[in-house]
């Protein structure tokens, strides 16, 4: 458990640097600190002198040395937007996001999994063919067009609920939640579907092709010769082989989702990071697209190494260790 | 009457271009406590008719002729759920692969209580207790720890032995072993196939092993049933068939024994010349008949009946020629 843990250190740390390099990269070519600090007043012999104290006529590689100085102290710039620490924004923004992706991922999850299942089990039965076609013309249908659809039936026809916003979020220790209340669920569940449905087809096409390979093994037959029920079977024997190569990719794809968080909330202004990123794109605000891409990875991190937990846990013949 | 009596038994396979007759009116039984080698090349349907006698015939295949009685029950006709008492309550099975055959992700211990539990009305500490005992009778040292390991942490002949185990959790009438040594490194077959006949001798078990070597049901078996292309094509006791086979097949089988009939040093292994046919493609008449050294025209075109040959009332021949003077 120990080598475990420093591995993932190690390679958290490695992560986060070359996003930070990234990061900084682009901040390097597209920002101009000085435009964010001053005004048009000021004259070009200022701002030279303004560029020699903020060390921006430094080597890159002595610049880069002192960002990561810097985002070590938790310091990833200053938004000239919002007046305010990065960081400390992001992690306004943050519970947003956050809250719209475990939404989106439960859904994900109490779909899939029964329906790839049902279709593995009964490949013939007209549901699961219907379920095939579906998440074949599923996966080609972009978000913002289900969540425009989504919009309009749900919302302007039928009234049934709101399309834009969090509603009413209630503050738990900083954490600015909209699961507490039942204006805040009601609206989570439009962008939380359109999320969802992103990745629904595909993890459904998934545990079904799993589900289909390991039914076919030595050891379900062999359980199917030792008189267990369908029901052992099915949801022990084989669901649990099923959900091995399941976790791996749900992972990264959890990751992936919440980069298609950014085209969520905009349709539906979602006041998360998302929507935070694509105005800093317009605003240009350099400071808060690193701060948002360094937070976004670390994200990332730490929803592998749970998901390399979970699977450990379940897979006996990877130690925990050994990933 | 015996305690499995197969009758007549067709089994398909409805394949896209058509029905597979995998097996073609098989007949045997298996007597209480008795052994019996079921022989023939790959492809023969030796584990189509293993599996068939618990109606577990893979996709797309099913039994479409013929009478399987269990203890004078008709197996053929019971529902699944009724199937269900039967595998691995009274007729248990042994597979090929001991690597394959366990479920990598439960535990040994989760494996053999949950096949008690689905025969028994017992609890999970009886049903450990029972297990144990029977892993000491495969000897598994320490048993009671290794009811917590995963298949993983045990060598191929000791997941044998624990499969075994499992098939006498239930003190079954038969037990199938398809082929359980083949896959096993060659020092511990012996070891493995000894243990598993000492156990059925002590509790009483009838055996159908299964295998493609004849040199093991020579020395292990009292009967032998050798199957071609779907057919039993001879059945006899084992010590005649060895000694004095019949059918032109089992002759070629025999003789590719090391240390039998014409076998000597330059032709050590006397191959059957030729392979059996593809099931889709099988020549009108005997099925044996291109690769048969004694072919007459009735093989060619007509298909000989399993009959019985001689004085012994065990001794079954199908081929035309077997008992009329030519062989
Ligand atoms: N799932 C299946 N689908 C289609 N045909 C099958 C299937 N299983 C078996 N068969 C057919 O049944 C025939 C007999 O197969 P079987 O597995 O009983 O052979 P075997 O005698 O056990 O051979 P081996 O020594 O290789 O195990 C095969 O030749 C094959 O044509
Ligand atoms: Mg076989």
């Amino acid at each position: 458990m120990f080598a475990f843990i420093v591995r993932r250190i190690i390679q958290a740390t490695v992560v986060m640097l070359v996003i930070g390099f990234i990061g900084f990269s682009v901040k390097h070519q597209l920002g101009d600190p000085v435009r964010d600090l001053v005004g048009i007043s000021v004259s070009i012999e200022e701002r030279e002198a303004l560029r020699q104290e903020l060390g921006l006529n430094d080597s890159f590689l002595v610049q880069y040395g002192r960002f990561l100085k810097n985002a070590m102290h938790g310091d990833l710039g200053y938004s000239f937007f919002y007046k305010r620490p990065a960081l400390d924004v992001i992690f306004d923004k943050a519970p947003a996001t956050i809250e719209l992706v475990f939404a989106a991922s439960l859904i994900i999850l109490l779909i899939s999994v029964p329906v790839g299942l049902y279709s593995a089990i009964y490949p013939k039965r007209f549901f699961s063919k219907f379920a095939m076609g579906v998440s074949i013309v599923g996966v080609s249908i972009p978000v913002f067009l289900t969540a425009i659809v989504l919009i309009y039936v749900f919302a302007v026809q039928l009234h049934w609920l709101p399309s834009y916003g969090r509603g009413e979020t209630v503050d738990v220790f900083g954490w600015e939640s909209g699961l507490l209340t039942i204006d805040g669920l009601r609206h989570l569940v439009l962008p939380s579907i359109a999320l969802s449905s992103i990745m629904l087809p595909l993890f459904i096409r998934l545990i079904r092709s799993e589900m289909m390979e390991v039914l076919e093994t030595e050891y379900i037959k062999y359980a199917w010769a030792k008189g267990l029920s369908r029901r052992r079977i099915w949801m022990v024997h084989a669901f649990k082989n099923t959900l091995l190569p399941v976790i791996t990719v749900g992972g990264v794809q959890l990751g992936i989702l919440i980069a298609f968080t950014i085209l969520t909330e905009t349709v539906f202004q979602w006041q998360g990071m998302g929507f935070m990123f694509l105005e800093a794109v317009e605003r240009s605000d350099t400071a808060l697209l690193v701060a948002y891409l360094v937070v976004v990875g670390a994200l990332f991190v730490v929803v592998n190494t749970v998901v390399d937990i979970i699977y450990g846990l379940i897979n006996p013949t990877v130690t925990v260790a050994s990933r | 009457m015996a305690l499995l009596e197969v009758k007549n038994l067709e089994v398909s396979f409805a394949l896209r271009h058509g029905d597979l007759v995998a097996l073609n009116d098989v007949s045997f039984t298996l007597d209480k406590r008795e052994r019996l080698g079921v022989v023939g090349e790959s492809g023969a349907g030796k584990s189509v008719t293993g599996f068939a006698v618990i109606n577990l015939i893979s996709k797309p295949g099913r039994i479409t002729k013929g009478e399987i009685l269990f203890d004078g029950k008709r197996l053929d006709q019971f529902s699944e759920h009724e199937m269900r008492s039967i595998r691995g309550n009274h007729i248990s099975m042994i597979f090929q692969d001991p690597m394959m055959t366990l479920n990598p992700v439960l535990t040994v211990g989760t494996q053999m209580v949950e096949t008690l539990r689905a025969h028994r009305k017992i609890s999970k500490a009886e049903a450990e207790k029972i297990a144990i005992k029977k892993l000491e009778l495969v000897h598994i040292p320490s048993p009671e720890r290794r009811l917590s390991q995963y298949p993983h942490e045990f060598s191929g002949g000791m997941r044998q032995r624990i499969i075994i185990a499992i098939a006498l959790l239930t003190d079954p009438a038969i037990i199938i072993a398809d082929e359980p040594t083949t896959a096993l490194d060659v020092t511990i077959q012996a070891e493995i196939m000894d243990l598993l006949l000492e156990l059925c001798d002590a509790q009483d078990m009838a055996l159908m092993l299964i295998t493609h070597d004849l040199g093991v049901v020579a020395e292990v078996t009292e009967r032998v049933m050798v199957m071609y292309a779907g057919k039993v094509i001879e059945t006899a006791k084992t010590i005649d068939l060895v000694r004095n086979p019949r059918h032109p097949y089992t002759k070629g089988l025999i003789n590719a024994l090391p240390g039998h009939g014409e076998c000597d040093q330059e032709n050590r292994l006397q191959q059957i010349p030729g392979t059996m046919p593809n099931l889709t493609e099988i020549a009108p008449g005997c099925s044996f008949h291109p690769r048969c050294d004694y072919c007459q025209d009735i093989c060619r075109s007509t298909v000989p009946e399993l009959r019985q040959i001689g004085e012994s009332k065990e001794r079954w021949v199908s081929c035309h020629l077997v008992g009329k003077g030519q062989l």
